[in-house]
């Protein structure tokens, strides 16, 4: 144990495992970015890795010279990552560039902090520590990146391209504005417009209902003394766990009779009750965390209990607010079960409805992956946009998912 | 010894009972809280009594639609010109094949211009123009054809179409949903079946190392994001997208991604030579359930790491310093000083994702629709429920789950007392 606690020890072991991971990094994201041949060496890869990490415990010059080796190398064939024979000349340099490079400055920053000779613990698990921070980066962002990169890149791509080479997830820049005719298909034939107008329209519906309901609900559980309030705090969480599938059943039978299925006022009166106790438990918290001295003198000045609330806690609570609907927006947004099982016509479908619809054999995969981004990004720029809000909103009391 | 007397006064003491204050208040809280009760009971607490109701009853999906008479009328022998003779025919049917109907009757208006030449069957009668026919009750399947001859003249032609008078049948059918016959068999029939316990194993291996692998993940996710740095934010949103999309369009995306014959992970790994053929990762027996359970802590790893983070951010710096000063290394900071500090949220962050990955179902009805051993309890529900059509099986499956639900929340509630006071 103890001999590893040296520079020429610690270097090369995480060299070969940081110069598997780049390899493994640079192989996908070129053969996604050209649809070449690329692939890592599991062998050479360690090999050249840990080279790497010793030269780059020894000195940065040394360093760089480890790094045009293995570039020369990986144009050669016996390089960390090979590329096919039919790979251009411009991609393999761009690939084996990026390679080597990567490989090296990470290198010398993961152990930019350890002396050259025997290490502390301390010294050893920094240099670790800033291994595992590189691969965390790399890892999470390929993670989350990956799915969405295919989800965009398949739906501006061709049947016969996809089918061609599933790997190739360039983009012929060249057909103009015919790139985006999946999108055009979906709002042309398939009535996507209409669903993005449902979706949206449902939407905010749901956000005012469940402020009507949630806000005085709130406020009544966090400020009001009243027998069973405690009781009530705890029901609202526990309400809060009833899985909707559970509900689906009576509630599918009882629109079945009532004749409310199939109608987007249905949807609207089954959105917000899912979404209330969620909302009341989020602002509930937060009304618990302003101060009530304020209020008070209002009450002192004459104010009745209606008039506080609309004169000094809503406008205090306005960024609650303000997460609380985005929250809300956003179940009601990507919610799924219900409209599946609500809504049978099509000129009452929302977006998620949709695109379950266009998940068959007859309609093309890059339909499918058109009317995903079609409901992905409206959401997506909304909580970009309003991140700040969302992630405050989020840890307010929401553990739902 | 010296007495004083002291005259008996009111003691001062808080006073007993609620005062018309706090009666007011919480008459106030009651009013307010009223909207969001009715609205919370008629959504939820009826459908969970509604649930336990059918999980007693032998309800199929087409059940739900009550029996009725359905009637069609039509005129046989093609009447050409007055004095043409012709037959009025109805077809009547029970619509159900085993409920019985009670009482049926029509009632019709003859159209203008004919005379019944032929007898009517027994129960039917005909007064000027109106004809009531008494069928008394029938079983399920029965069917009737009831003829009339008649002889057509002028006015016939003349006339609307007979058609156009439809006629009125009644009948009660008791509906099954409110009749008070019970039975066991749902419960009997789902945990009959060796595979309720394949379902239960399927569920638990779900439930928790999705919990445990997206506890995990969001740990360390947020250790990464625990320090400023130029781009931070941006990583920390980049993070958030599996949760914010549409579970739809993710899991969509998945599935292609993840296809054996044209996906992009395939053609990745066999290039790579990591395998020979194509995997059809959402397809096979064992590997289904481990992608779904991957698939999971995907989608969730963004909620962990966003409460883990929001904690950690609140950990004072200084006792970081204070054992950097004491040579404590990084691994034992972590070790010694941030985990127990954790511990809190993570215990509430496991129960609650527990109960909520429990209760999933999206997910894994969109990834492999339940199949290659995935159907968890949720999906299971729907299965019986729509797929097999049988609505009380489905219920039982709910009740079930809805009783390990109670039984969950009794230890979430335990343990968060005692984390947060709540």
């Amino acid at each position: 144990m103890r001999a590893i606690y040296h520079a020429y020890v610690t270097g090369p072991i995480l060299g070969a495992l940081w110069g598997f991971v780049i390899a493994v990094t640079v192989s996908i994201a070129m053969s996604f970015a050209t649809g070449e041949a690329f692939r890592p060496s599991f062998l050479l890869s360690l090999l050249w890795g840990a080279g790497i990490g010793a030269a780059a415990v020894h000195s940065r010059a040394v360093a760089v010279l480890a790094a045009l080796a293995a570039l020369a190398a990986g144009i050669l064939g016996f390089g960390p990552m090979l590329s096919g024979e039919s790979v251009g000349p411009l991609p393999q340099l761009i690939g084996h560039g990026a390679m080597s490079v990567f490989a090296t400055l990470g290198m010398v920053s993961i152990m930019a902090k350890a002396p050259k000779g025997a290490l502390t613990r301390h010294e050893f698990e920094e240099a670790v520590i800033r291994f595992l921070t590189g691969f965390g980066y790399i890892f999470f962002t390929a993670i989350v990146l990956i799915p969405f990169y295919v989800m965009v890149m398949t739906s501006l791509k061709s049947q016969q391209a996809l089918l061609q080479n599933p790997l190739d997830f360039s983009i012929d820049f060249s057909q103009g504005w015919d790139l985006f005719r999946s999108y055009e298909e979906l709002f042309r034939d398939h009535g996507f417009g209409g669903f993005l107008l449902n979706s949206f329209f449902i939407s905010v519906i749901t956000v005012f209902v469940t402020l009507l309901f949630a806000i005085p609900g709130a406020y009544a559980v966090a400020r009001l003394r009243f027998k069973g309030q405690a009781a009530f705090a705890r029901s609202i969480l526990l309400i809060y766990m009833v899985p909707m599938i559970v509900l689906a059943l009576p509630i599918y039978i009882a629109f079945s009779t009532a004749g409310l299925r199939n109608s987007i006022f249905g949807i609207v009166l089954i959105y917000p009750v899912t979404t209330i106790p969620v909302a009341l438990y989020m602002l509930q918290g937060y009304f618990r965390g302003l101060p009530s001295e304020i209020e008070e003198a209002g009450l002192m000045d004459g104010l009745s209990r209606l008039r506080v609330i609309w004169k000094i806690t809503l406008p205090l609570s306005l960024p609650a607010l303000a997460s609380v609907s985005l929250y809300v927006f956003m179940i009601a947004w990507n919610e799924f079960l219900l409209a599946f099982m609500l809504l049978d016509d099509p000129s009452k479908f929302t977006l998620t409805r949709g695109i379950a619809s266009l998940n068959s054999s007859e309609i093309p995969r890059q339909h499918l992956m058109a009317g995903s981004v079609i409901a992905t990004v409206p959401i997506m720029a909304l909580f970009l946009g309003l991140e700040r809000f969302m992630t405050k909103g989020l840890t307010a009391g929401s553990v739902k998912g | 010894m010296t007495q004083i007397d002291q005259p008996t006064r009111p003691v001062a003491a808080p006073p007993k009972g609620a005062g018309p204050l706090a009666k007011r208040e919480a008459r106030l809280a009651w009013g307010m809280l009223a909207p969001t009760l009715a609205a919370v009971a008629l959504v939820v607490i009826l459908p969970l009594l509604a649930i336990f109701w059918i999980s007693f009853k032998p309800v199929e999906l087409a059940d739900l639609r009550p029996p009725e008479v359905s009637v069609r009328e039509d005129v046989r022998g093609k009447p050409a010109e007055p004095g043409d003779p012709a037959t009025l025919r109805y077809r009547l049917r029970n619509s159900s094949q085993d409920a019985p109907i009670t009482g049926v009757t029509l009632r019709d208006t003859l159209p203008d211009g004919v005379e019944i030449t032929g007898g009517l069957i027994e129960g039917c009668t005909v007064q000027g123009r109106d004809l009531f026919c008494d069928f008394g009750d029938w079983d399920g399947g029965a069917r009737v054809r009831l003829q009339i001859e008649v002889v057509t003249d002028q006015a016939f032609f003349d006339g609307p179409d007979p058609r156009d008078s439809a006629p009125i049948v009644t009948g009660e059918a008791s509906n099954i949903l409110t009749n008070f016959s019970f039975t066991f068999d749902n419960y009997a029939r789902i945990f009959d079946s060796s595979e309720f316990f394949k379902v239960l194993w399927v569920t638990l291996f779900y439930t928790i190392f999705g919990t445990i692998g997206a506890l995990v993940m969001g740990l360390f996710a947020a250790l990464l994001l625990d320090k400023s740095f130029k781009g931070q934010g941006i990583l920390r949103g980049l993070y958030l997208f599996p949760y914010v999309a549409p579970v739809i369009a993710v899991a969509f995306a998945w599935v292609l991604l993840l296809d054996p014959f044209s996906g992009s992970i395939n053609a990745l790994l066999i290039q790579m030579g990591v395998t020979e053929q194509a995997i059809n990762f959402f397809g096979e027996e064992p590997l289904a359930l481990i992608m779904v359970t991957v698939f999971e802590i995907w989608r969730y790893f963004p909620l962990s790491f966003l409460f883990i983070l929001a904690r950690m951010q609140s950990i004072d710096t200084e006792m970081y310093e204070a054992a950097d000063m004491d040579g404590a290394t990084p691994f034992q900071q972590f070790r010694y000083l941030s985990l127990p500090q954790l511990l809190g949220i993570l215990s509430v962050l496991f129960l609650l994702r527990f109960i909520w990955t429990f209760n999933k179902f999206d997910d894994i009805f969109l990834l492999t629709g339940g199949n290659a051993g995935t159907r968890t309890l949720t999906v299971n529900v729907y299965e019986q429920a729509f797929a097999l059509s049988n609505i009380g099986a489905g219920a039982a499956v709910a009740v079930v789950i809805f009783c390990c639900l109670l039984l969950f929340s009794v230890f979430f509630f335990r343990v968060v007392s005692q984390e947060e006071g709540l």
